[in-house]
This record gives C-alpha cells, sequence and structure tokens, in this order.
C-alpha cells in the first residue's frame, strides 16, 4: 500500500500543508526543526491513532489552536481511502473514512499500515524493560488489534491486584500466611481469609488475560527472531548475530525453558502463571506489590555473546533498533500480503557509509518509503525518488 | 476558598458522586441564586426519602419498609436468588419479566482500587441467605466488567460449599438488533464462548 495524499492542518508546527506522494522513496530533506517528523509523524497517527513521540495528544494540536485535522488517501490494490481524523486535545478523536463518519475512531486501524523508525527507538536497546514490552505489544495490535482490548483488560488487573496486594498487606501478613483456614473452608470467616479469596480470584484473572498476552508474545517473538537476525546481518555485514530472547518473570524453570524458545499452548501458559504466583505469594504480601506477569518481563538484546543494553557501540546500537523494525515490518508484509508504508525519519545521520548503502539496497524493492534527513547529502544516491524540502511549514516538491 | 457556610455546602455537593470541585461550585451557586421555595422542595425531598426509604433487610434493595416490595410478595419464587451489584440493576432485571425469582442487592463490586474488597459488600447476609436451604439456583448477574467478573469468581468460589445450588452466570452476549460486523471485538469474543448448541 501506499500513502498518496497527505494534508494536515493545525498539526504540530503546520498552519496547512498538502503533499502528493508517490510509490517508491520520497525523501523530507530540511534544517533541524523545520517540521519533518512534524509531517511522518501525522503519517503514522493515521496508522496507529498515536504519536511515536508523545503519549497525549495535546502537543500535536498547533499551539494556540483548538483541533488539528490530518487527511491522508491511502491506496492499496488499485483502490483509495481516504482516512480523516480531528485531534482535539482532551476528547475522543474523530474519525471519517470515505467520508462516513466513524462511531469508533479505532475502527480506522488497519486502513494504512506502517512501520516508523525514529531516533527514539534507541531506547529499545538502550532503554527500560517497559520499551521493549511495548515494542512486541504495539507490533501485536498491528498485527491484529484485538490485542488492544486484552492489552487494555491486563493493564487493569495489574492495578487492581497492586492496589489489593498493597491495601491488603497488613492484614495478611499479620496472619493467613500460616496457620490460617484455606479460604475454601470457611466463607468469610475473616478479614485475612476474605483477602486471600479476593487475592485468588485476581490470579485466576491475572493467569487467565496474562497468559493470553504472554502466549502471543511468545509466538511473535519466535516470528520475529530470524527475521532480526536476518535484518542486522544485512544492515552490519557483520558476524555477530542480533538475537531477542523473552526474560520472563515466571519461576525459575518456567522462564528458562521460555529463554531456550520454547512456546507452551495457551493453556500450559496459564498454569505456569498460577503456579509462579503460588511460589512468590509470601513474597508478594510482604512486599505488597506483584512480582509475576507479563508486566514484569524483558526481552535480553545481544550480539553475538554479549548483551547489546551496555555493551554496544552507538552505531551498533542504532542498528539493532533499526533492524528490529525491519524485521517488524517484514513480518507485517508476510501477514498481510501487501507493504506497510516504511517511514524512516534521521535514519541515516548515524550509520556508516557502509551501512547506509546496504539499508538502501535493503529498502529498494518496498512499496513505498518515506525518509527524512537535516543534511540531503547523508541519503544514499541510489534512493532516487522524490525529494522535498521543507522549511518554516512549507513544504516544497522537487524531483531529484 | 468562600466563607464558611458557602464553603461547607460546596464541600458536601463536592463529596457525590461524579460531582467534581467545579461542578460542586457551580451547584452551589445555583442554589443560592434559586427560589427558596424551590430549595426547600429540594431539600424537603432529601429529608424525606432518607426518612422513608432504606435497604431491604433481607436483600438489600430499595425498601419504603424493613424489607422490600419484592421480599414482601408471595408470588415470588424464593428458590432462586438473583444477585447483582447495585438497586438500579434490581430495576433492570425486573424489566424483562424473565425472572420471578427474588434478589440479593451486593452493594457495588469487589474493586480494591477503590477500596472495595467482599468485607464491604453483603456477602455474609447472602451466606446466611442459602443457610436457610430454600435455594436451589443463585444466577450471577454482576456487570460484564473486570470488576464484575471478579465478584462473580469470588462468589462463585464461596458457593463451592453449598453443594445442592446450582450457580449460573449470565450469559454476555451481542446486543439485540445490532450489525454483527459492528460489535466490538471483545463483546463478539464473549459471545463466541458462550454459544448455544442448535442442533
Ligand atoms: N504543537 C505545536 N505547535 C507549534 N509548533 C510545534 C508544535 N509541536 C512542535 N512544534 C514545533 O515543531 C518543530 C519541530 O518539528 P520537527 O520535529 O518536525 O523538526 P524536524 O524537522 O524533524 O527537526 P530535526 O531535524 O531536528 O529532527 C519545533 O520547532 C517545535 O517547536
Ligand atoms: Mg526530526
Ligand atoms: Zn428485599
Amino acid at each position: 500500500m501506499h500513502v498518496r495524499f497527505l494534508s494536515v492542518a493545525d498539526f504540530r508546527s503546520y498552519e496547512g500543508a498538502d503533499l502528493a506522494l508517490s510509490p517508491g522513496v520520497t525523501t523530507l530533506v530540511g534544517l533541524n526543526g523545520e517540521g519533518k517528523t512534524n509531517l511522518v509523524e501525522a503519517i503514522g497517527y493515521v496508522a496507529t491513532l498515536s504519536s511515536h513521540r508523545v503519549a497525549n495528544d495535546a502537543p500535536l494540536v498547533r499551539f494556540g489552536a483548538e483541533r488539528a485535522t490530518v487527511r491522508a488517501a491511502v491506496v492499496r490494490d488499485g483502490r483509495e481511502s481516504v482516512v480523516e481524523l480531528e485531534i482535539t486535545s482532551g476528547r475522543a478523536n474523530r474519525a471519517r473514512l470515505n467520508r462516513s463518519a466513524l462511531t469508533r475512531p479505532r475502527d480506522v486501524l488497519g486502513t494504512l499500515r506502517t512501520v516508523l523508525f525514529a531516533p527514539e527507538d534507541l531506547a529499545l536497546v538502550k532503554g527500560d524493560p517497559s520499551e521493549r514490552r511495548r515494542f512486541l505489544d504495539d507490533l501485536l495490535v498491528q498485527r491484529q488489534p484485538r490485542w488492544a482490548a486484552v492489552r487494555g483488560d491486563y493493564d487493569k488487573i495489574v492495578k487492581q491486584r497492586n492496589a489489593l496486594l498493597k491495601s491488603a498487606m497488613p492484614v495478611l501478613s499479620r496472619r493467613g500466611r500460616r496457620g490460617g483456614r484455606r479460604p475454601d473452608q470457611a466463607p468469610v470467616a475473616d478479614e485475612a481469609a476474605s483477602a486471600l479469596h479476593t487475592l485468588d480470584v485476581w490470579n485466576d484473572h491475572l493467569a487467565a488475560v496474562g497468559g493470553q498476552l504472554l502466549y502471543a508474545r511468545l509466538r511473535l517473538l519466535r516470528d520475529l527472531q530470524p527475521l532480526l537476525a536476518e535484518a542486522y546481518g544485512q544492515v552490519s555485514a557483520a558476524d555477530s548475530e542480533a538475537s531477542a530472547v523473552y526474560r520472563s518473570s515466571l519461576h525459575e524453570e518456567a522462564a528458562a525453558a521460555l529463554a531456550a524458545g520454547e512456546v507452551p499452548e495457551p493453556d500450559e501458559v496459564r498454569g505456569l502463571i498460577l503456579e509462579s504466583l503460588a511460589r512468590v505469594r509470601d513474597q508478594e504480601i510482604e512486599r505488597g506489590v506483584g512480582l509475576v506477569g507479563p508486566h514484569r518481563d524483558d526481552v535480553v538484546l545481544t550480539l553475538g555473546e554479549l548483551p547489546a543494553k551496555g555493551y554496544a557501540s552507538h552505531g551498533e546500537s542504532w542498528s539493532f533498533a533499526l533492524a528490529l523494525r525491519l524485521a517488524s515490518y517484514r513480518l507485517l508484509r508476510h501477514d498481510l500480503g501487501d507493504d506497510p508504508v516504511l517511514i524512516l525519519d534521521d535514519v541515516f545521520a548515524e550509520l556508516d557509509v557502509g551501512r547506509r548503502d546496504r539499508l538502501a539496497d535493503m529498502i529498494a524493492d518496498c512499496e513505498q518509503v518515506i525518509i527524512t534527513a537535516a543534511v540531503g547529502e547523508d541519503v544514499p544516491d541510489a534512493l532516487t525518488g522524490a525529494r522535498f524540502h521543507v522549511k518554516h511549514g512549507t513544504v516544497t516538491g522537487e524531483v531529484a | 476558598m468562600y466563607e464558611g457556610v458557602v464553603q461547607d455546602l460546596i464541600d458536601e455537593l463536592g463529596r457525590l458522586p461524579g460531582v467534581g470541585p467545579k461542578s460542586a461550585q457551580r451547584l452551589a451557586f445555583h442554589l443560592l441564586q434559586a427560589d427558596a421555595a424551590d430549595v426547600e422542595r429540594l431539600t424537603a425531598a432529601i429529608t424525606e426519602v432518607k426518612a422513608k426509604v432504606r435497604f431491604c433487610e433481607i436483600c438489600g434493595n430499595v425498601a419504603e419498609g424493613q424489607t422490600c416490595r419484592i421480599c414482601n410478595d408471595p408470588r415470588r419464587d424464593g428458590s432462586a436468588i438473583c444477585v447483582v451489584e447495585e438497586p438500579k440493576d434490581v430495576v433492570a432485571v425486573e424489566r424483562t419479566r424473565e425472572f420471578r425469582g427474588r434478589y440479593h442487592v451486593l452493594g457495588g463490586a469487589i474493586s480494591p482500587l477503590d477500596g472495595i474488597g467482599p468485607d464491604s459488600l453483603r456477602f455474609t447476609e447472602l451466606m446466611s441467605r442459602l443457610a436457610s436451604g430454600e435455594v436451589r439456583e443463585v444466577i450471577i448477574a454482576t456487570d460484564p466488567n473486570l470488576e464484575g467478573e471478579a465478584t462473580a469468581a469470588y462468589l462463585a468460589r464461596l458457593l463451592r460449599s453449598f453443594e445442592d445450588v446450582k450457580v449460573t452466570r449470565l450469559a454476555s452476549g451481542l446486543p439485540v438488533g445490532g450489525d454483527l460486523e459492528y460489535a466490538d471485538e471483545v463483546t463478539l469474543g464473549r459471545a463466541f464462548e458462550g454459544r448455544k448448541t442448535l442442533t
């Protein structure tokens, strides 16, 4: 698929801008702060209804304006769909698809698919586990939107369960742990018993929903792993292999099996979570916080023998993050039987000449690639195509 | 901050559910400017409802006496109890005219985030009702959200000790009159799980 037309109004620094795009490579060139990323952010927003830079929508609306609009024409298999979004900070978005208003804006998800690499992605390698969890979960949602609901439910369960552990901690650590009657023998016998009882209920919830999420992540990682190694190998032309290993918060034996690449059946995953929860019960009660579940997991990225975090050079980390996005691209391409739109924001400046050229080779067959660069010369000559100059909120075209 | 009584009124209104500080202020000034007779009627209604209406000692539904209309009605089937979160849910189930049994109102759902645990809900009262042995079926009709499901699961655990009581849960399914293609994934997923055999 490709974006044929993008139009923004009161979005970020733009009062208004229209951009006619074609398949192939498009490069946006301009000095720092002139609005290149703002444009690709708008395209990403149409695909995901969220920004890759900020968690809430307020900064997307031009300072002083009330609402932003983004309109994009997306062509897939020769058929064009027009998505129109109205972003008002602090309120629900409004969305139109081919001129008709949608009751649920998220129904536009899937019309446009993008894979976006941005400098912020360095955090995938260098940042907290939460960055890597979000990477996996976002990709799950891109593949199947229903995962957004599962993830939302899971977050709520974790919050409820943590609140319970925190509030029940004094009661529970006083009694109930030892000596107390088994909860199912004594209906609401006392405060401690009923707190334990409630904890069991939330454990079941956590294992059921968290089990689905964990199972989906493991399968995703299994699919992604070979594509990651391939993409990294192609960009770097180095011998050390890039790999991503799931580090789970389950009990030791289970975690070791998952790290070895095993993907148990969903029911089994659920059982493993329950078992692990049982083993840390005393600890959780003592500390008043949940210790097991997909929200405590991580993905360990390694280059050859060494962990990427803390060891990889800047350029290697950059290439690793890029390889994660390129692997996602290839995975989605395979799922859809169609190319998502590839967006590379500021990717070239940080790569050596060899890596630039090899990246250019890799993306040559993509249906549409949108590239931004502050310095036009950083983009390899092999990437011909349209070139736009971005300056002061205006975009001027010039075919290179 | 306003002076004494005005601020007291704002504070009191602000404690009502769904009323934030801004709305509390707006309501307070509305009342200050309203006709004395209008305010009189409002306070009378509040006083009266507090004096006359209370919660049924048996089921927790709203009642004008010690027990509610449904508990007092000898034609209702005492062998089935439908457990709901709030009195408004009784009204909703009653509208269906499907159910001829009695109710039990828990007074909310388990939500640790809001400080609501089993001890602040009317579970003990339900257990005593079951102890009489008359009840054959408990229908759990808590809300189909996470807290409602947790409450249902908790109750199901409690009820394990009553071996001859059948425990059922309302099916959550597709809205009638809706289009399949417009149902969200969660609803559709639940409807799949709860599917029925036709042949
Ligand atoms: N809501 C907003 N209202 C007005 N201006 C905004 C808003 N959000 C961002 N900007 C402006 O947009 C500019 C940043 O644009 P953008 O991030 O697209 O730059 P860029 O061309 O990608 O630069 P670089 O090469 O440094 O990455 C900043 O000058 C910022 O002040
Ligand atoms: Mg930029
Ligand atoms: Zn009653």
